[in-house]
């Protein structure tokens, strides 16, 4: 039975016992045994959620657990040497296996892989069987257990709720398990990372050079790896410094205008197109970049003599700043009209004029929500990737010059890992311990705006 | 009262000074406002930019030009062993009908030159095209028919006069002999320019000419599927949970701690997880919608729950009261009255999640769904990519036709996009109107 | 358009009670000595009118109080004393109020040289989240009242000794105003508009947000104030009325009902609905 079938199957065992469940409660209900403590439909519910439930838990199990198992029990076929060996040659084995599994042949074929292969297909054979077995038995059994508790007095509907509510709490769970998922996987690398790289080589290294992999791993010549991840912060922090340059002014002064000044007709055609910016997807902005802005750049700089690279720190800071206006503007935008009319009141009062009143009152007023906003901005051009993917390149140059090809954080993550790795080696490690930092400085950042932001809200509450 | 050692401004010096001070700063006044709309009008400006530099680009790549050509259908020729199957017809030789019927509309070219510069003239998957006609019609083997063939890159490019005749022959891609052969398809009323169904039907290819986008349409598709499946019920129970039902403990705490620290992780990162999690630990096939949907839900999770509370929260306490009041639990209050009154609301953030995630591409690299993969994915985990990974692939070609089909598929995104924000827009003006 | 529907509406509410609501305002709206002068003054939120044919004198050196049930309009009147409406897009005033003979929606008469001879006190004390020495340096800064820095904290001082903060606060100048308590917040906020050397101050229900006892001083600050500065006070509580003003005026939907010395309003009003409002019938 495949998997949907499966699926399919349980959820028809499931509905045939909420019939059932029903049914039995209907007949309570015409035998005058008394007032039912619950409605008829949760006697179903229950009986349902008895079958289903511990059977999908089964299935998750089966699931989850069956690779698991079966990469413990292909051990057995493993060679001497390979068993002797590091995590490396084992995880190389189990990989040769499963192209052996899944039927990709790159040429000759060691025996023993060949065997644990078929094995391991057998192995999926028995497994299925086992699986649905099991899944099919605790679903029947299971509704059977709930379906013998139904009675007139049987609080159904608590029962029911109560199960609903650990659903409930269940699905709130799914943030932390993110969270840490997140930081397990790229933890985990980035320390592996760490016992090949000395971590400050990584943190304070001027040079970034990773590709002499091959060599390094053979123990030959041809020029080492450095892992130093200080060019890519500064350019990095280039780049973002370029896009704050352009958002903060255009996004800080648009949010002025709209609130304090324009009309209300002005207000409702202006904020949704600005907020198109913000929805045009990011390898939109990078295809642009890459595609128009760039060129322009560099003709404008070679006009007047400058030395441009063909994929500048500018052109990519350009767009990204584009992106982050709406952001901003719609930010700075709320904290202005959270600052109470009163206060406004009392400088037009005092006979401010408007602007008066924007700089002298309001702005000081909201500037813990627009600094907030702004280091909101910084955490989304640091973790902003397809603009510099496309259009900053990936020579990592230790350089401040806008004009000069830098590369970032997030493309040299993107770079490193798309396409085949080999999960060994440093130079894949090294994007978990990059994502690592990006982690860390992204969550920072968003630290401290919601401080100042909580810090704010408490100053007119 | 005498005593006192100042008795402030008299108030006629002080209207004096009022009156000498109101120049200067209703001139600062006018500046601030021109600043403010200078401000606007850039933004507004990089707008129009952008969509202009799309828009211009993209629409003529919204078409291409196709040359029509008779072809004899030969049954021998074309289906060998007369089976008329996909097998049957593999056999058959196609690329010599099409060759044919373009060296007679080319007045048969002497020479292995000429007709190879001939053969470059029309796309080189246009054998796989005729053979689908084929396929399709089986009753017109024998007859003669006219089919139109996209032309090649390289061709298309000259037609819409971005290759210049007076460069010289060698700075050109297109010699000046088949400069000749498309003047006479010209003359003849053989070349044509419309709408690309390469585009809408055609999948991956390396040919510009042929590429198209509807593998990525059907893997965005899918990847939404997957994507809405498990974030819409999980983010709205999470908000549920949250707003209705939670104690203020210090889960509560950490579970909104981590809510609003999922929204600030970049969203490369959640492509590294899935990497990480579910193709190096779990084994899941790279490439497979199924993985891509999951690690989108999980990012787009955020912005549904928020929303979500908001919805939550806007229903009036009143209406809880009154369930509450008439004897009816607790879940089936939030069951009965405050979901269906909150839906609106949670339907309007989940498509503006949705929206986001369609146009989402970094975490979509990390789990390989860049490869190259020609077949239209028919399921969930079938290997496919999406429409924004294929439009970072695309940008990556070198050939000219490819920048227009890039501008194209953005235009196709962006429609997208544009139908599903204006969706949420039309929800959040419904819900409006309710109190 | 806008005649007939204003003439509709004034059919429909010009009975209260079965009491009518004169056309013509009851008592003399004229002094001998007129700082501000309205006439005819029509008010407009979109196409809801909200102030109805007003006329009034306010004297130098009176203090006048505005009373009247809520939304009776005696709030937008006193907002149309200094253009604070301006700042409500959807207002239109008609009609014609002068100070000292200017007519101030005159197109040429500045609003903000008229705020800062025109300055108000809110029913909410609204201090700047600034130190209590910015906040009283505010309007003379603007306005560039100061021709030094000596000069800027002599108005400081006395704008706050008159105010009767200056003993309370004179060692913490440089602390938020928002620090205060609620009283010497608002009477911070007078300070703040003495501070412009203005002619006017109106006040719109300044102790509204007060405990007892801060009203009092700030009633008492009023008292003071009186003789330099002609007050408009809107309030709520006739008590206060009776206390501070010189002149008083009933203000109902609208329309300037009756006004005269407060003495006469409060001992022998001459409209009904004045004496219903006095003895508490309504309000």
């Amino acid at each position: 039975m495949s998997f949907t079938n499966l699926m399919l199957t349980v959820l028809v065992i499931g509905a045939l016992y909420f019939i059932a469940g029903q049914r039995a409660a209907f007949v309570f209900r015409s035998n005058g045994a008394g007032k039912l403590h619950s409605l008829p439909h949760y006697h179903g519910v229950w009986a349902a959620i008895t079958s289903v439930l511990p059977a999908l838990i089964v299935l998750l199990i089966l699931l989850i657990g069956k690779d698991l198992l079966f990469q413990l029990m292909a051990r057995d076929y493993f060679p001497e040497e390979i068993l002797m060996g590091d995590t490396v040659d084992r995880a190389i084995a189990l990989a040769k296996i499963s192209n052996v599994v899944n039927g990709i042949n790159f040429g000759e074929v060691e025996p023993w892989v060949q065997s644990a292969g078929d094995a391991w297909i057998r192995w999926e054979a028995n497994a299925i069987i086992v699986a649905n077995s099991l899944v099919l038995a605790t679903s029947l059994v299971g509704g059977l257990l709930g379906y013998r508790r139904i009675n007139p007095t049987f609080r159904s509907r608590n029962n029911v709720e109560r199960v609903l509510t650990w659903m409930l709490i269940g699905s709130s769970l799914v943030a932390i398990v993110t969270t840490i998922g997140i930081v397990l996987s790229v933890l985990f690398e980035s320390i592996r990372f760490f016992k090949l790289i000395p971590p400050q080589d990584f943190l304070f290294g001027l040079e970034w050079n990773p590709q002499f992999e091959g060599a390094e791993r053979a123990g030959s010549g041809g020029g080492t790896a450095t892992y130093g991840m200080i060019p890519m912060f500064v350019g990095t922090f280039l780049i973002s410094v370029i896009a704050l340059t352009v958002a903060v002014p255009i996004g800080l002064f648009s949010a002025i205008y709209l609130a304090e000044y324009a009309t209300p007709r002005i207000r409702g055609i202006v904020k949704p197109l600005l907020e198109i910016l913000a929805g045009v997807p990011t390898v939109v902005y990078g295809f642009f970049a890459a595609l128009t802005v760039a060129p322009v750049v560099k003709s404008i700089g070679e006009s007047i003599g400058l030395e441009v690279a063909s994929e500048s720190a500018l052109a990519a800071g350009l767009v990204m700043g584009v992106m982050i206006i709406p952001f901003i503007s719609s930010l700075s935008d709320d904290v202005i009209n959270a600052v109470p009319q009163s206060l406004r009141d009392a400088a037009y009062g005092l006979g401010s004029t408007r602007s008066e009143a924007v700089r002298q009152v309001v702005l000081p007023a909201a500037l813990p929500g627009i600094v907030a906003a702004v280091i909101l901005a910084v955490s989304r051009a640091v973790g902003e990737t397809m603009i510099v993917v496309m259009a900053a390149g990936l020579a990592a140059n230790l350089s401040f010059n806008p004009l000069d090809a830098v590369t970032t954080v997030t493309s040299q993550i993107v770079t490193i890992l798309v396409g085949d790795q080999e999960f060994e080696s440093a130079k894949t490690l090294s994007a978990f311990a990059l994502a690592l930092m990006l982690i860390i400085t992204t969550l920072a950042l968003n630290y401290f705006a919601l401080q100042i932001v909580k810090k704010y809200r408490e100053q007119y509450d | 009262m005498t005593d006192r050692p100042y008795q402030g401004l008299d108030p006629q010096k002080a209207a004096e000074r009022v009156a000498a001070s109101i120049h200067l700063r209703k001139r600062k006044e006018t500046r601030f406002v021109w600043l403010g709309k200078t401000a606007v009008a850039i933004a507004l400006g990089f707008l129009v930019l952008l969509f202009a530099g799309i828009l211009s680009k993209g629409i003529p790549g919204l078409f291409q030009y196709y040359v029509t050509l008779d072809l004899k259908l030969d049954a021998q020729q074309l289906d060998p062993s007369g089976q008329m199957t996909a097998e049957s017809l593999a056999e058959g030789d196609f690329d010599g009908v099409i060759r044919s019927s373009l060296y007679q509309a080319l007045g048969n070219p002497e020479g292995r030159k000429a007709k190879r510069e001939a053969r470059r003239l029309i796309s080189s998957g246009s054998s796989q095209r005729l053979m689908n006609y084929v396929l399709d019609n089986p009753d017109q083997l024998g007859s003669t028919v006219s089919i139109q063939f996209a032309v090649d890159d390289d061709v298309d490019t000259f037609l819409r006069g971005l290759i210049s005749r007076d460069t010289p022959e060698a700075d050109r891609r297109i010699s000046n002999q088949l400069i000749d052969y498309i003047d006479a398809l010209n003359a003849q009323g053989r070349v044509s320019y419309q709408i690309s169904d390469y585009l809408f039907f055609g999948s991956a290819s390396r040919d510009a000419e042929m590429a198209g986008i509807r593998g990525a349409l059907v893997g965005s598709i899918l990847t939404l599927l997957v994507c809405i499946a498990i974030a819409f019920p999980l983010g709205v129970a999470t908000a549920v949970y949250l707003e209705e039902m939670a104690p203020k403990n210090r889960l509560t705490e950490i579970i909104e701690i981590n809510i609003n620290n999922l929204a600030a992780v970049p969203s490369v990162v959640f492509g590294i997880m899935g990497l990480a999690i579910f193709i190096v630990a779990f084994g899941m096939p790279r490439s497979i919608p199924l993985v891509g949907g999951i690690v989108l839900a999980l990012m787009t999770l955020p912005t549904i729950i928020i929303s979500s509370r908001a919805a939550i929260r806007a229903v009036p306490p009143s209406i809880r009261d009154a369930a509450l009041g008439v004897g009816a639990s607790k879940m089936q209050t939030i069951m009965h009255h405050v979901l269906p009154l909150a839906m609106p609301g949670m339907l309007t953030g989940t498509i503006i999640g949705m929206a986001q995630a369609l146009g989402e591409t970094a975490p979509l690299l990390m789990i390989g769904m860049v490869a190259f993969i020609v077949d239209v994915p028919g399921g969930v985990t079938d290997p496919g990519t999406v429409l924004p990974v294929q439009i970072f692939m695309w940008a990556d070609f070198a050939e000219r036709m490819f920048i227009q089909k890039t501008s194209a598929a953005i235009i196709v995104l962006l429609a997208f996009l544009i139908s599903m924000n204006a969706a949420a827009i039309l929800l959040r003006k419904k819900l409006e109107r309710r109190w | 358009m806008e005649m007939v529907m204003s003439e509709s509406m004034v059919e429909n509410t010009s009975q209260v009670e079965g009491r009518a609501i004169p056309e013509q305002t009851i008592g003399d709206i004229h002094v001998d000595n007129p700082r501000m002068t309205a006439r005819h003054v029509d008010v407009f939120y979109g196409d809801k009118q909200a102030i109805d044919n007003i006329s009034l004198d306010i004297g130098v050196s009176q203090v006048i109080s505005f009373i009247g049930p809520s939304g009776c309009g005696k709030s937008t009147f006193l907002r149309c004393l200094n253009r604070m409406n301006d700042t409500i897009d959807i207002c239109q005033v008609g009609g014609e109020i002068k100070i000292d003979e200017q007519n101030i929606y005159d197109p040429m008469i500045d609003v903000v040289s008229l705020r800062a001879r025109v300055g108000m006190v809110f029913q909410k004390p609204n201090p700047f989240p600034k130190s209590i020495f910015d906040n009283i340096a505010y309007g003379p800064r603007i306005h560039g009242l100061a021709a030094s820095k000596v000069e800027l904290d002599q108005i400081v001082e006395s704008s706050l000794q008159r105010a009767g903060l200056w003993e309370e606060v004179k060692d913490r100048l440089d602390q938020p105003g928002t620090g205060l308590s609620g009283g010497q917040q608002q009477r911070l906020c007078i300070a703040r508009a003495i501070a412009v050397s203005p002619e006017v101050i109106l006040m719109d229900e300044p102790c509204s947000a007060l405990d007892p006892i801060a009203t009092a001083k700030v009633e008492e600050l009023i008292h003071e104030l009186r003789e330099q500065y002609t007050i408009v006070i809107v309030t709520h509580s006739m008590q206060q009325a009776a206390r501070v003003s010189d002149r008083t005026a009933y203000f109902h939907l609208g329309r300037l009902v009756e006004v005269g010395d407060t003495k006469q309003v409060f001992t022998n009003p001459k409209h009904e609905l004045t004496q219903d409002y006095i003895t508490g019938r309504f309000g």
